[in-house]
């Protein structure tokens, strides 16, 4: 079955947020993104702005859907973690309650079991978040919500957008 | 799969353009990328073999300006076109909100259009998706050529359930924005009936 739409208010964002925050300290990693399995950016921490943040999330996100076709052909689930080694940096990739993607960017300050270590506690926090988000997303599938702004688009609304 | 994020205002979509092998699919994001403004895109990312053939996906991300206060972002794909590359065609088409279908208009290449297409359906199943239902647009490339297969013929071999049709030649960019524009405004009409 499609994943449902995914649909990420104020509250979850900001936890989220304040967990890759965390995450990022306790790691001492570069950067930290959290991607959704389709390649978009849900949330990052660190020295975000030295990436390019939209590629970084395409990619991964290809690479992840790569992986996991290898896992299938040969019989696994999926490969939970992969892991590139660098001169410098390298690229700590792991899945969070089934549907998203963290990416950890870290360097020689901090080290793989580390980033190991606080990944795997981080996760547990996010499986939590998710799990809500989940849960949230269920009580208002159905036609939207009279609140959102998407129900009353208008044809000139998306018109204007091509106006150029 | 729409992603909408209220904490940054923004509306995700993904656009995939599919069809068989050079037929112009990559050609036509390279002209969106080379007529965009500089601050309304990102870079474009080319996975290609040595010889310049897709081997995993072109990626676009594009700004189209702001709805109601979201900021509208397509990320456009392509697929690889060639025929023993279907494992990486599914990957893509994973999460999918739109779909551009860009047939070569040459007449030797009708049979690989219609291969396609039926490996687009049986993809999207595979995703739990339906053709028939999907935002959806129909590209014929390469009208320029002298060998092409006249425009009402390729319509009724090719055309699925009377989507917005185009004639193109992505090369000089004929036809590639009024192919992007009638998917991408299938897209959000498709969110406002969610």
């Amino acid at each position: 079955m499609p994943a449902a739409e995914l649909v990420l208010y104020q509250e979850e964002f900001q936890r989220l947020d304040s967990a890759l925050k965390k995450l990022r300290q306790d790691s001492n990693a570069r950067a930290i993104f959290l991607i959704d399995r389709t390649g978009q950016q849900i949330a990052a921490a660190g020295e975000v702005e030295q990436f390019d943040t939209t590629s970084l999330a395409s990619l991964t996100a290809g690479n992840v859907a790569a992986t996991d076709g290898l896992a299938k052909l040969i019989g696994e689930r999926e490969f939970s973690v992969l892991f590139h080694e660098g001169k410098r940096d390298h690229i700590h990739i792991s899945i969070v309650a089934k549907r998203a993607i963290l990416l950890v960017i870290f360097d020689e300050r901090s080290s793989l079991g580390l980033v190991r270590l606080r990944v795997k506690r981080a996760n547990q926090e996010m499986d939590q978040i998710f799990e809500e988000m989940q849960k949230k997303g269920e009580k208002t599938i159905g036609p939207v919500q009279p609140s959102s702004p998407f129900a009353e688009i208008t044809d000139e609304d998306i018109d204007a957008l091509f106006s150029e | 799969m729409t992603f909408i994020n209220y904490a940054t205002r923004e509306i995700n979509c993904k656009i995939v353009y599919y069809g068989p092998g050079l037929g112009g699919k990559t050609t036509n994001l390279q002209y969106i990328y080379n007529k965009t403004a500089p601050d309304s895109k990102g870079k474009m990312i080319s996975l290609a073999t040595e010889a310049d053939r897709t081997l995993f996906f072109d990626f676009l991300p594009l700004d189209l300006g702001s709805i109601r206060g979201f900021t509208t972002r397509f990320h456009l794909y392509t697929v690889p076109g060639q025929v023993f590359y279907d494992a990486s065609r599914k990957l893509i088409l994973k999460g999918v909100d739109g779909v551009v279908f860009v047939a070569d208009s040459q007449e030797e290449r009708m049979e690989a259009n219609v291969e396609s297409i039926r490996n687009l359906e049986e993809n999207l199943e595979e995703h739990g998706f339906e053709l028939r239902s999907m935002p959806y647009a129909l590209q014929f490339n390469k009208r320029d050529l002298p060998n092409v297969v006249p425009v009402d013929e390729m319509y009724r071999t090719l055309n699925y359930k009377r989507e917005p049709t185009f004639e193109a030649v992505a090369t000089t960019g004929v036809g590639v924005f009024d192919t992007l524009k009638a998917v991408a405004k299938l897209v959000l009409v498709e969110l406002r009936k969610k």
